[in-house]
Order: C-alpha cells, then structure tokens, then sequence
C-alpha cells in the first residue's frame, strides 16, 4: 500500500514537471507535422505508381481525354487521361467563384459598414449555419429541388455542370464571407473617417478606400473558396451526373476529379492501372491543394498583416 | 452619375445581396424540416435500415454517428488542447514554430476525400484492421485537429497575462500554471472548439466511405461486450454513419421509399448540427458569464 502511495505520488510529481510539459505539448503539435508530411508522403508514393509501375507518362495523363482504363488489350490496352475530369473540375468551380464572390463582398460589407446591428444579429449567424450544413445535405437539396427544376426549366437531363457550380456557390459562401469580413473590420477606422470627412459617400468610401484596403482578405478567402470547392466530392458527385463525355453546354453531365475517386475507388482492386490512375488523381487534388496554400501565403506576405 | 444616386443604388444591392442569403438559408432550412417533419417518427429513428423493401429506419446510423463522435473526440480534444498549448505557451518564433504552422494550414485546407484516401492506406490498409470505426475516427482526427489546436491557441492568447504572471510568482512553474490556471481561463473557448469539431463529425462523411465503411453489421443491442463482433459497442467493426446514409440512399438506394428515408435522415442531421450550433452559443455565454462573474 505504501510503495503505491510513493508511486501514485511520484506520478503527481512527474505530471507536475516543467519538462513533461514540454514534451506532451511539442508532442502534440510534433503530430500536426507528422500528419501533413506523412500524408504527402503515402499518397505521392501510391500516386506515382501510375507512373513508375504501369510507364503511363506524365504528359498522357494530364493532357489526353482518353480515359478508358477498363479497354481490353485486343482493342489497344487501357488509356488513363485524366484532362477531361480536371476541366470539369475547373468547370463547377470556377463559375462558383464568381457567383459566390461578388455575393460574398455583399455580405460582408453588410456585416461591417451597412447595417451592423442586423448583420452580427441575423445575417453572420445565418451564415454561420450555412457553414454548418454538412454537404451531403447540400447534395441531397440538389438533387432533389435543383436538378429537377433545370431539367423542367433549362432542359437536359437536370444532372449537370450547372446543378454543380450552383450547390457549390452556397457551400462556399460561408468561406469568403468570414475571411473578408474579418479583414474589412481589422482596417484602422481612421481610414473611413478621412474618406467621409472629405466628402465621399459611403458607396465612395466602401469603392475607393475599404474594398481595396481588404484587397489581401478579399483574395485569401476567395482562393480558399476555391480550394473548397475544387476538392469537394460528395456533394458535387450527387449532381453532375458523372458521365465520361466531356460537357459542351452547362447542362450537360459532367464528371470532376473527386466524383471519379468517388465512385471507382471502392470497385477497383488495388494495384490495377485503374485503381492507381485514381490515386494519382487523388496526388493532383493535394497538390492543387498545396499550391493554394502557397498563393494565400505569398499574397498574405505581400497584402501585410491580414489573416 | 450623381454620386448620391450611385451610393443610393450600391446600398440597394448591398441590402438585395445580403437578403438574398437570407432567403437561400430559410428555403433550405424549411425546405428540409418541411419535408423531413412528416417522415420523423419514433419508428424511424430507432429500426435498422431495409434493403430492398420499404419502412426501414435510420437507427443504426445515428448510434453509429454518436459513437464515432465519442472516439474521434478522445483523440482530437486531448491532443488539440496539448498542441495549442505548446503554440501559445510554449512555441518561440523561429523556422520550427513557422512550420507547424504551415504544416496546421495545409492540414487544415486538404480535400476530405484526400485525408479518406489516406486513411484508407494507413489506417485501413496498414494496420489491417479493414474497414472499422477506430480508422474512421483516426481520419476524423486528423481532419479537426487543425481547427482544435487554432482554436485552443486563440483562446489561451485570450487569457491576461497578469494571471500567468501571478500564478508564476507564487512559485508555480510554467506547466503547473497552465494545467492549473490558463487552461481553466480558456475553458469557455476551448468547450466552443470541442463543440464545433463535433459538429463537423456529424456532417462528415467523405472521409469516412473510405475508413469507416458503407454497411454496419447487424448489431445487437444486448450485447455490450466491447470486443464482440455484433457488440455496437466494439470499435473495430465497419459502421455507416448518418451522413453517409444520404449518400447512399441517394446514388445507390433500391428501396421503394427512398425519398422518405432521404428526408428524415437529412432532417436528423441538420437538427443534430443546428442543435449543437445552439449548444455553442448557449453554453458560451453561461460560461462566459460564470467565469466573469458579470
């Protein structure tokens, strides 16, 4: 009983030491590092496969449209390029971009300049559950309202280009609106009152001095907006329709590089060319990701000290 | 043009903007609890999932959406808390603490489906434990532990310094006053951290297709025997959790009444996250307040 109660006591002594502090909390954030390196790691080595193992070059894969990786070898052996997927990724997500930023620069100067006590009250919380919705919520409301009203109203099968960059605009919003609104309110209030005081309007003042101001915020939320609604899967794979062609209108099917890992990665056997092209596309979204990053960072470190 | 006229104009498109939002957020909104309201029923939300045939519930779904939730957080919230600690307390400026950070952000904005794929290598693959909810909670894990640790940060940084300094005065050391004297001072920001992670378990769901699995066996809910292959309790067994459910009733449902199903579960999920959103905000400024003593 006693040597416990010099053991329990040592454990309280050594949980109360300087050093053990140190270690847990290095510890833990020591695991944040070795998850992203970790991650990087596993996925290029599986993602390169294609290329290493299966001689598929590079070039093939990301500039022909020739994807059949089920083709028989009497008919030519199978072809994994991806380019059609990238350009329907490009394709619902761009077009969000520009719907949902302009809306978003609506939203925040909202918030912040026109109406602050009904933008904090109402609109900001409702923002805030629309960042809360999960997406296959998301999915499912566009699926189910979405793409029957355009195939009612636009025509087409509904399942489209159009269906996906509209799902995708909502689900960013919350995004670009809480960088932007918390870089326009980081902005010194000196500025605004030298713009009033010589006359502007607000319009005037929002144009010339507060929008250009938050320049870096309005860039760093719409990139990450982007890269939101770049590695998007389920949501969009709901409603694009997945087809191999590749769209010419926006209400044709479409399939992007999340919908096609989406839907083959469990159907594939693992180590098949198929299964490895999937991996590879999967290695592009996190460089894609990756590269993000690295555009909010420089224009961070250019644009000076907005989050 | 006038430039009174010009700012008349932008005001109204600012306010059209704004309200359009607003109108997006309620149509969703009542259009989900419209519709899922009348599929809701006592039923539903305790009876297994059918396959083919019609009046299934989502029972199953939403145990296993609360128990993953249990076990992600038994990893997320230690090991957030611990490494805001160290970014706040701890961490100098220097090219190691710049890149922790740079390692949190590209963390923090990976694709889910890419953390999935990962986990389906490490955590499914490597480890051999197949589909299970521990790798599931693992890819969880990784997902919110940028965001726990960001927020854990803030809200240490929240505390005045004249705490830290009295504490360390009376002879504390470093840990001690932070186990004993800056944790407690974050508690309100930490609580909202752990809550809005959990939201995020909830709503998850590519992540999991690949780590945790598309099926739950069937369970028994009297065997609560932690390692038993039909126990709901063991966490090495496949499970689907909620989220995924309306994936998979949506693309590759069979049963006849899969807009039904379809509907309730959505409005499960949306008053599981809208309830927890309410949780943060509620219990935020109780505990603010008892904290403040205001």
């Amino acid at each position: 009983m006693d040597s416990l109660k010099t053991f329990l006591f040592s454990l309280f002594h050594l949980g109360q030491r300087e050093l053990t502090g140190r270690i847990l909390t290095a510890g833990a954030a020591a695991l944040a590092i070795i998850s992203t390196v970790a991650i990087m790691s596993f996925i290029s080595v599986k993602g390169l496969s294609t290329f290493v193992n299966n001689g598929v070059s590079v070039k093939e894969f990301l500039l022909s449209f020739d994807w059949a990786p089920d083709r028989l070898p009497e008919e030519g052996g199978p072809r994994v390029g991806v380019l059609a997927f990238i350009l329907g990724s490009a394709a619902v997500s761009l077009p969000a971009v520009f719907l949902s930023a302009p809306l978003s620069v609506c939203c925040a100067v909202f918030i912040v300049e026109i109406a602050p006590f009904l933008g904090q009250r109402v609109l900001q919380p409702a923002i805030e559950i629309l960042a809360g919705i999960p997406s296959v919520v998301y999915g499912y409301i566009g699926l189910s309202v979405l793409v029957p009203f355009i195939r009612e109203h636009a025509g087409g099968l509904g399942f489209s280009v159009m269906a996906g960059f509209l799902v995708l605009s909502v689900m960013i919003l919350p995004t670009i609106v809480s960088i932007l609104t918390d870089s326009i309110k980081a902005l010194p209030g000196e500025w605004k009152e030298a713009a009033y005081s010589l006359g502007s309007t607000r319009w005037q003042t929002i144009r010339l001095v507060l929008l250009p101001a938050a320049r870096s915020g309005l860039i760093t939320g719409t990139v990450l907006g982007l890269a939101r609604a770049f590695g998007e899967a389920l949501a969009v794979q709901m409603v694009i329709g997945n087809t191999r062609k590749i769209p010419i209108s926006i209400l044709d099917p479409v399939t992007t590089l999340t919908s096609a890992i989406t839907m083959d990665m469990g159907n594939t056997p693992m180590g098949t060319l198929w299964n490895n092209a999937l991996w590879s596309m999967g290695l592009l979204l996190l460089m894609m990701s990756c590269f993000f990053i690295l555009v909010v960072r420089f224009v961070v470190r250019k644009g000076g000290a907005v989050r | 043009m006038n430039a009174r006229l010009a700012d008349k104009i932008a005001t109204g498109l600012f306010w059209t903007g704004a309200l359009a939002v607003i109108v997006i957020l309620c149509s969703i909104a009542v259009y989900i609890l419209y519709h899922g309201v009348k599929s809701i029923n006592w039923d539903f939300l305790v009876k297994p999932p059918q396959v083919i045939r019609a009046g299934g519930g989502i029972g199953p779904q939403i145990f296993n959406s609360f128990y993953l939730l249990v076990l992600s957080m038994a990893f997320t919230v230690p090991l957030g808390i611990l490494g805001g600690v160290y970014l706040a307390e701890y961490a100098g400026v220097n090219r190691w603490t710049e890149f922790i950070r740079l390692s949190i952000e590209t963390l923090n904005s990976l694709p889910s489906i890419v953390v999935g794929l990962f986990g389906l290598l490490v955590f499914v693959n490597m480890t051999g434990w197949g589909y299970t909810l521990m790798s599931g909670a693992m890819a969880l894990t990784v997902i919110n532990l940028p965001l726990m640790i960001r927020i854990t940060e803030e809200s240490i940084r929240g505390v005045p310094d004249s705490l830290r300094e009295a504490s360390l005065a009376l002879g504390a050391n470093r840990w001690q006053s932070i186990i004993k004297v800056v944790l407690p001072g974050a508690f309100p920001g930490i609580v909202s951290g752990v809550i809005i992670t959990s939201g995020r378990v909830f709503g998850e769901a590519a992540a999991l297709l690949f780590t945790a699995g598309m099926s739950s066996p069937s369970m028994y809910f009297s065997k609560w025997k932690l390692f038993h292959p039909s126990s709901p309790l063991n966490p090495f067994r496949p499970a689907e959790t909620l989220a995924v459910h309306i994936w998979k009733v949506n693309t590759e449902g069979l049963i006849p009444d899969l807009r039904r199903v379809a509907d309730g579960s959505a409005a499960v999920l949306i008053l599981l996250v809208l309830g927890f959103n309410l949780a943060v905000r509620w219990l935020g400024r109780k505990i603010y307040r008892r904290m403040t003593a205001s």
